[in-house]
């Protein structure tokens, strides 16, 4: 399997950029909503705890007609693309990233809140604090986001088509050889796919405790 | 350290390497599952590559499938193995060129005990009405892929509808690929339809072997059809076209007919004598 490498790399590409792009939007999301009181906000928590478990194929399904040349954002050809891959990934990792920021930073509002606005800072100024509290919380919530983008399949294969040497990642490559017969060759690609992720998340883990033990001196 | 001048070369250089880029240098085939499957297409697509720097992105579906992805704009081409829904889809004003490049076979496979006693035969319709006499399991594709409307056709001959079938414990639908059929028809002792070339490439056989082959009624056809521009104006049509010349060209037609999987000839090139 000559090309092996090159799917690996796009595989963890794609769960990488998906990853940080829910990040981005995870992290104000989820921090906010613990500090921040408004009408409906029980709602909000709610309803981004449901999408939780939102199946992949659904929300595969759903941006393929949105991405589909006669679809509303067909102008922006991206079907059949890494980037179409990386918008599926992301909409299945915000809602578990930002859920559990949401969890974490609950918990530390409910301990530290007073303390941090006491002395007249203000619920915004009070957020890297918040965030510093949270660290490894938030470590957790990343990894966990990035195991659900690295390790599925429904909606990729939908919307990324597959296509060997542009879209074809370590999930669908394993369904396809499944689909030829090659179980043996499938299984044995699935014990490395398992061993890279499990390596990632273990090493990201490892290194996220270390900054831990050290932050704990200051404080 | 690079000159400043260099630095202005370098970016003229890319400037030009990206404007050549921006030509639409890739399409994307929607393609029936058997050609992708049987490793057709990743041993010509290469030789068709380096002629013409084109690339081709095959997006491997069944042919029901294939068709409607060309039919919402998101294909510049197709390669599928359905006369009818072909039709259907040229009658609509869909495609504007429809050209036959190979054909090969359907061929009944089954477990080795045989329960319907089929083996041995080129009979279709006896073997399906035997199988369904002996109620012996048998897998459907049930996906609308060019071989589950080839495999309906001759359950209707047969004297079976769609209807009655699916209310029958013996008769599987899966609605999945052929190799999916043929995983689950070698777990099940079941008999299924395949095409020829996704059957002598799959390495799961299990206990299954052909049980019918050489009727007439299961030739299959390979066609590849243009897109209308009056309909697909968004399409990579002059990329397109250049495949699907390629395809019916005598360079093409080598390509095809020299694939072997396991030391035999999967598809027979006929663009200059459609079967």
């Amino acid at each position: 399997m000559h090309n092996f490498l090159e799917i690996v790399a796009l595989s963890i590409g794609v769960s990488l950029a998906a990853t940080a792009v829910a990040t981005a939007i995870s992290l104000p999301i989820g921090t906010a909503l613990a500090i921040f009181p408004f009408r409906g906000r029980r709602l909000v928590v709610v309803l981004i705890n449901a999408f939780f478990g939102l199946p992949p194929v659904v929300v595969g399904l759903v941006l393929y007609l949105a991405l589909s040349r006669s679809g509303p954002l067909g102008s922006l050809a991206l079907l059949f693309t890494p980037a179409a891959m990386v918008i599926a990934q992301t909409i299945l990792a915000v809602p578990i990233i930002t859920a559990l920021v949401h969890r974490a930073s609950e918990r530390a509002w409910a301990r530290y809140g007073d303390e941090l606005t006491s002395d007249g800072a203000t619920r915004l100024q009070a957020v890297p604090q918040i965030l510093m509290i949270i660290r490894a919380d938030l470590v957790t919530a990343v990894l966990a986001g990035f195991g659900r983008t690295v390790s599925e399949v429904g909606a990729v294969i939908l919307v990324g088509g597959n296509i060997r040497g542009l879209t074809r990642t370590m999930t669908t490559t394993v369904a396809l050889q499944t689909s030829q017969g090659d179980l043996s060759l499938a299984l044995a690609l699935g014990a490395v796919l398992v061993g890279i992720s499990i390596s990632i998340s273990a090493t990201v883990f490892a290194l996220a405790g270390r900054a831990r033990n050290a932050g704990s001196d200051e404080v | 350290m690079m000159k400043f001048r260099n630095v202005l070369a370098l970016i003229a250089t890319l400037a030009t390497t990206h404007a050549s880029a921006a030509e639409p240098q890739s399409i994307v085939l929607a393609s029936t599952t058997s050609v992708e499957a049987s490793g057709l297409l990743s041993n010509i697509l290469p030789q068709f590559t380096a002629s013409t720097g084109i690339t081709v992105n095959v997006v491997a579906q069944g042919t029901g499938k294939a068709l409607d992805t060309a039919r919402r704009g998101d294909a510049d081409l197709l390669l599928v193995h359905d006369p009818e829904a072909e039709q259907a889809f040229m009658d609509e004003g869909h495609g504007s060129a429809r050209r036959q490049i190979a054909w090969n076979d359907f061929i009944i496979v089954g477990p080795s005990a045989d329960p319907a006693h089929v083996k041995g035969g080129s009979d279709s319709v006896a073997a399906f009405k035997a199988i369904a006499t002996s109620q012996a399991p048998f897998v459907s594709r049930g996906d609308k892929s060019g071989t589950n409307t080839a495999e309906l056709r001759l359950w209707k001959i047969a004297g079976q509808t769609p209807d009655v079938l699916a209310k029958e414990k013996w008769y599987r639908d899966i609605g999945g690929g052929m190799g999916q059929a043929l995983n689950a028809a070698s777990a099940m002792d079941a008999y299924t339809l395949s095409d020829r070339g996704t059957w002598l490439s799959f390495g799961n056989k299990g206990s299954l072997t052909v049980a019918i082959e050489g009727d007439p009624r299961l030739i299959n056809r390979y066609d590849v059809i243009e897109l209308n521009p009056r309909k697909h104006a968004g399409a990579k049509l002059a990329a397109a076209k250049a495949f699907a010349d390629w395809l019916v060209s005598s360079e093409g037609q080598q390509a095809i007919g020299a694939y072997q999987a396991n030391g035999q000839k999967l598809f027979n090139p006929s663009a200059s004598s459609p079967k």
